[in-house]
């Protein structure tokens, strides 16, 4: 049976003559079809699917007796339920297994592209999309995982969705939305010494906070994210939704054309030139206006860390610890006690058990890259446990490339397969109840990182920096 | 999806506030690839012990409290985005969940299942609830044609808000996707016309 929508031919708002942003530039250039008193049918241009949010919506393809509506579209990898070590071995949980192999089997039956365990491409999804070319400017890009955020790095709209609109994008190419606010945050000035774009990230929603976002899309700017590499940015976008917000942007420029051209599915020849004239007219126009506007100060910014247990709770590294005040906040007093940590003490010295390089915040070659360059010729603090997961096949061929895999492992470190392994805890990868964990993920829920797992987020060089000593550490007193 | 129009039942009281969605489905149970079968853990871990020995305080295992209604405190449905809580509820055997807030994601995952929530003003919760707890069988009756909410033993109601678009998909029993195939040719069309 065909629904019988004719009542819901809604019109699509007439465009009005103010000056408009990047973002609603292309959403504008993506919606289909308005629905009066609901959302808009927004068309999709990329979509990435893993094992956890999709076996349910292929189920409802398959209910529905319907196909992928555009297999060209969506693009598949394993990466959050599988194992860190000996992936050529049959993964040992059996719903894991199960899980990742329903993946497979879906994708065979679909005609969709599996970068599954075992292929050269296989990585975190928000980290295969962009080194593959796959994301590009001026697109929408979806996945059924919330840091689909990163993606938007690129200067296109990138945000995560649920397993029911898995299902649609899957039939239809489309999702059904309503258009969010838009937010600018500038950021201008020069970075100083061992802070990097983590830490910009870090102290932006330490500044205003985990819901501070919530309903906006938010376009970053100024100097100093200008000055970011491709990867830097990546990490900023990421965690745009630790604010609260749908996802975040970057326009494009040539630092993201640089970074583009030559990847494996990156446009070539005619279609380059074509591409790069359209991403050039990607900005917001002088006079646009978005609904709500925050300007920082890139020298304000020390290296960061968290202390409690949602992202918003960062302190710069030389800080201490918010004081419980005479009324005190339940949510401050009630993530000290799970962090077991006195309000008004510092973290410097602290010591800590466990260091987690990896997720699609920072396993990056240059993540990687970094620590090595910090840790080379030194040795890590015998009581730390120091992983180090990177992001995908490729970034883990690259370290070994370049010789870091070495250098790593000389000084202690254990480079394992990529996958989101402890950022969520899916996997065998977990922190011990009671455990302090300085973390390069996103998240620092209770017991995220497994359960009463105490997670510290920071960025790859304050992480190393820990590893080293043992203990949280001033990065800044280790480089000159 | 089913067609909702009118509900008349006995409710579940839960009367707690912040429910989030790790309490109304545990991360442990994500693993599984099929919608159906997630009300066996709904509040699994309210429900039952670590044996899995029903919990008899808890209200699912108490035989009086029955319906396909669950009244719940404000912010219903927070923290995680996962949609297998919107399945759990639904695949229990619940049609309506009744609160004076949901949490955004959970309240479109619910209609995205055929699970109508609806909003009412604290007071009339607080109606709600001492409605129940004088007489586990007293109906509540839903009718979503004319938006209201009604206590049927004392005739009390209250107006409840849903966009027309989701009430439309809920009378005929369509959800988003449905809508979306029915558009199928249209964004064909779009997508050819896309020029780079
Ligand atoms: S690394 Fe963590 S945040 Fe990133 S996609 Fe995997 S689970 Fe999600």
């Amino acid at each position: 049976m065909i629904p019988n929508f004719k009542n819901w031919q809604g019109n699509t708002s007439t465009p009005d003559q103010m000056g408009k942003t990047l973002f609603d530039k292309i959403w504008n250039m993506h919606v289909v079809h308005s629905i009066e008193d609901g959302p808009q049918v927004l068309y999709i241009d990329r979509h990435f699917i893993h094992e956890v949010t999709s076996p349910q919506a292929f189920g409802g393809l398959k209910k529905r007796g319907i196909g992928v509506f555009n297999t060209s579209k969506t693009i598949a990898t394993a990466d959050h339920n599988v194992p860190t070590k000996d992936q050529h071995l049959p993964i040992k949980d059996a719903l894991s297994r199960h899980q990742v192999d329903t993946l497979i089997k879906n994708c065979n039956e679909f005609g969709v592209e599996l970068y599954g365990l075992g292929h050269p491409y296989q990585g975190i999804v928000h980290v295969i999309g962009p080194e593959l070319g796959i994301t590009q400017p001026g697109m929408t890009i979806v996945c059924g995982d919330s840091h689909t955020s990163t993606h938007g790095a690129f200067g296109n709209i990138a945000f995560g969705i649920g397993t029911s609109e898995v299902e649609q994008v899957l039939a239809t190419q489309c999702v059904l939305q309503r258009k969010p606010k838009t937010m600018k945050i500038q950021v201008d000035g020069l970075l100083r010494k061992g802070v990097v774009s983590k830490d910009i990230i870090l102290y932006v929603i330490s500044q205003i906070s985990t819901s501070g976002g919530t309903g906006y899309f938010v376009e970053f700017c100024g100097s100093a994210i200008e000055s970011l590499s491709m990867e830097a940015r990546m990490t900023i976008c990421n965690m745009s939704i630790e604010m609260g917000a749908r996802g975040g942007m970057i326009a494009p420029d040539e630092i993201t054309f640089e970074y583009i051209k030559g990847r494996e599915f990156a446009p070539q020849g005619v279609d380059w030139d074509k591409k790069m004239s359209f991403w050039k007219t990607l900005k917001t126009d002088e006079d646009a206006q978005f609904d709500r506007e925050y300007y920082f100060n890139a020298a304000d910014i020390e290296p960061m860390i968290t202390y409690g247990t949602n992202p918003g709770m960062g302190i710069g590294i030389s800080e201490s610890v918010p004081a419980v005040q005479n009324t005190p906040d339940p949510s401050l007093t009630k993530a000290l006690e799970y962090m077991d940590l006195k309000g008004g003490s510092q973290l410097l010295g602290k010591k800590i058990d466990y260091v987690f390089i990896g997720s699609c915040t920072n396993s990056r070659i240059e993540d990687l890259r970094m620590v090595a360059d910090l840790v080379k010729g030194k040795q890590k603090a015998d009581h730390v446990n120091a992983m180090i997961i990177p992001g995908s096949k490729q970034v883990e061929k690259q370290a070994m490339q370049e010789g870091l895999d070495q250098v790593l492992s000389e000084a202690g470190f254990e480079l394992r397969q990529p996958g989101c392994s402890a950022c969520l805890g899916m996997n065998e990868d977990k922190v011990p109840k009671g455990m302090y964990c300085v973390s390069t993920s996103n998240r620092n829920f209770e017991g995220r990182q497994g359960p009463g797992a105490r997670t510290m987020l920071a960025s790859p060089l304050t992480a190393a920096a820990a590893a080293l000593t043992g203990c949280i550490t001033d990065v800044r007193e280790m480089i000159n | 999806m089913e067609k909702f129009e009118k509900i008349i039942s006995s409710a579940v009281p839960l009367p707690l506030q912040d429910v989030d969605t790790d309490q109304i489905i545990p991360a442990r149970f994500l693993k599984a690839t099929t919608r159906e079968g997630f009300g066996d853990n709904l509040f699994r871990d309210w429900r039952f012990d670590a044996n899995g020995t029903a919990n008899p305080d808890f209200i699912l295992n108490q035989t009086n409290s029955t319906g396909k209604v669950l009244v719940a405190g404000k912010n219903f449905g927070c923290g995680s985005s996962r949609e297998h809580a919107a399945w759990a509820i639904y695949d229990y055997g619940f049609k309506v969940v009744v609160s004076s807030f949901f949490a955004d994601i959970f309240k479109n995952n619910a209609l995205n299942n055929g699970l109508l929530p609806v909003q009412v003003s604290d007071p009339f919760l607080a109606k709600i609830f001492s409605a129940i707890e004088n007489d586990p069988s007293t109906n509540l009756e839903v009718d979503l044609s004319n938006e209201k909410i009604t206590l049927l033993a004392t005739g009390e109601s209250e107006h409840f808000e849903i966009n027309s678009y989701k009430k439309y998909c809920l009378q005929q029993g369509y959800d988003d996707i449905d809508f979306l195939i029915s558009k199928r040719a249209e964004i064909q069309e779009f997508e050819r016309s896309l020029s780079i």
